[in-house]
């Protein structure tokens, strides 16, 4: 049996299509993804995100430790409510997972994971955590929203009005505490917007709020077209355990700069050989992860691709040798044709704005 | 669940309509667009192919999925909807007027054994 969040109901009662992600029934969408897709490019959606889970860390230690355990940097967290994203890598550098911690103060912080990999990073956390002075909580008993668009932060604030004094005026990656509520200026879709954690019990009466402030419920179908336009990897699909945040696109999370920094991981990160690109499809066709890619410089292979509903065609990730380029064109195996596409930089999509040059 | 009682089904999902001059016209049905989701892309056959039932000749993807379209019989296309290729969303909006292609039949057997609505309603219920 399927793990539910708790506003299974309300997505049920809404004739969401239901599917299994990560052992959780999932809304994929409520009718129609490409609108839902629409709504968070052009005005505002939201996101139940309650299968991810939230841990807070207390302790003397917290720092130290999470200077250990994560690849990027949390020494660099100093205003309250800062975000940071990262990753937890193993000692051979493979991606345990992609995480984003918040920080309160430097014995307080909140990580949130993963849904699918949620276990396996707790049992992970746990054992690392033998080692410092502190103690690992998981938050089974909040919930998630993600809204998200141009319009998001200004229809969550019509929604919940006394919110507007403590959630405004703060910066992107930024999040507050209000009331049992942390209200985050944070997503996964390449738009504005807040992703909220707030108790369990008022989850569904947020949900309906919020519907009624013209935020459109979006299934984790759009989100997944959404986060692609935006560049953003996905777990599982473009980064795992067998491949380094290098060969990911993620060097950029991974912070060397403290020399005497120990993290996990950092021992085994060489050279890479392969990278994480974007490719747009130059023929007509759609592309789909784990579709053969060939270049000038050897094969790779697509590891996210879909129709692109903001640019109107096929775009991916890719990890292909290093020495491809942005602007070479490469050939991609779909149902034993070779198509045309060509390496882009992701993201493709910012602020409901497409980012290619040609456009 | 929307199964027009004048047509014919293959459990594939194709739905095929006889027309006056004994050639078939094929689309997908209701029930398929509507699990598929937001079609953006169609491959359709050649005219001209000659085909087997039950070969893969076409893919409808949506924004989620690549799904092979089948010849639901034996015979040769004679002609190809361009206009869904032009507008896939025709394809969600009306399944029964967005058809695909035109075979000519070579074998009437093959027609004669394909579901009637009461019999595809139930292998779409079972899914």
């Amino acid at each position: 049996m399927n793990q539910r969040t708790v506003l299974y109901d309300t997505h049920a009662a809404a004739n969401a299509k239901i599917v299994d992600f990560a052992g959780w029934d999932m809304p994929i969408h409520y009718g129609s993804q490409l609108e839902e897709h629409h709504a968070v490019r052009r005005d505002a959606g939201m996101f139940d995100v309650s299968h991810m889970l939230s841990i807070d860390l207390i302790g003397a230690d917290a720092l130290p430790f999470l200077r250990r355990l994560l690849a990027n940097d949390c020494a660099k967290l100093t205003l309250p409510g800062k975000a940071l994203y990262s990753c937890m890598l193993r000692p051979d550098g493979g991606v345990i997972d992609d995480l984003i911690v918040y920080f309160f103060t430097p014995t307080r912080y909140r990580i949130v994971v993963n849904a699918g990999t949620a276990d396996k990073d707790w049992t992970w956390m746990q054992k690392q955590a033998a080692d410092f002075d502190v103690e690992l909580k998981q938050r089974r008993d909040l919930a998630m929203i993600a809204i998200q668009g141009p319009n998001a932060r200004a229809k969550f604030w019509a929604a919940f009005p006394a919110s507007r004094s403590t959630c405004q005026g703060f910066a992107a990656f930024q999040a507050v505490e209000w009331n049992e509520w942390l209200v985050a200026r944070t997503g996964y879709t390449g738009e504005d917007g807040f992703e909220i954690a707030l108790p369990n019990s008022l989850a569904a009466g947020a949900w309906q709020a919020l519907q009624a402030a013209g935020v459109a419920p979006c299934g984790l179908g759009a989100r997944d077209t959404l986060r692609l336009e935006a560049g953003m990897n996905l777990y599982g699909q473009d980064m795992d355990e067998n491949v380094s945040p290098h060969e990911s696109g993620l060097a950029w999370t991974v912070d060397t700069k403290d020399t005497r920094r120990d993290f996990i991981g950092r021992a085994a990160l060489t050279t890479p050989v392969r990278q994480l690109v974007g490719l747009l499809l130059i023929d007509p066709g759609v592309l789909r992860s784990h579709q053969h890619v060939f270049t000038a410089k050897g094969e790779g292979e697509t590891t996210s691709g879909s129709f692109s509903p903001t640019l109107n065609r096929s775009i991916a990730l890719a990890r292909v040798p290093v020495g491809v380029a942005v602007g070479d064109e490469v050939e991609v195996e779909i149902r034993d044709k070779r198509l045309k596409a060509k390496v882009a930089k992701p993201p493709f999509v910012r602020n409901g704005k497409s980012l290619l040059e040609e456009n | 669940m929307n199964v027009p009682a004048n047509l014919k089904y293959a459990k594939s999902h194709e739905w095929i309509k006889q027309e006056a001059d004994g050639s078939l016209t094929i689309g997908i049905s209701d029930h398929a667009q509507e699990a598929l989701g937001d079609i953006v892309f169609l491959e359709l056959p050649e005219a001209g192919r000659i085909v087997k039932g039950g070969e893969e000749c076409a893919v409808v993807e949506s924004v989620k999925a690549a799904s092979d379209i089948y010849a639901p019989v034996s015979g040769e296309i004679i002609a190809v909807n361009s206009a869904v290729i032009e507008a896939p969303e025709s394809v969600n909006q009306d399944a029964y007027a967005a058809w695909l292609f035109k075979i000519k039949p070579s074998n009437p057997v093959e027609y004669a054994a394909l579901l009637d609505a009461a019999a595809y309603t139930k292998v779409a219920e079972s899914e």
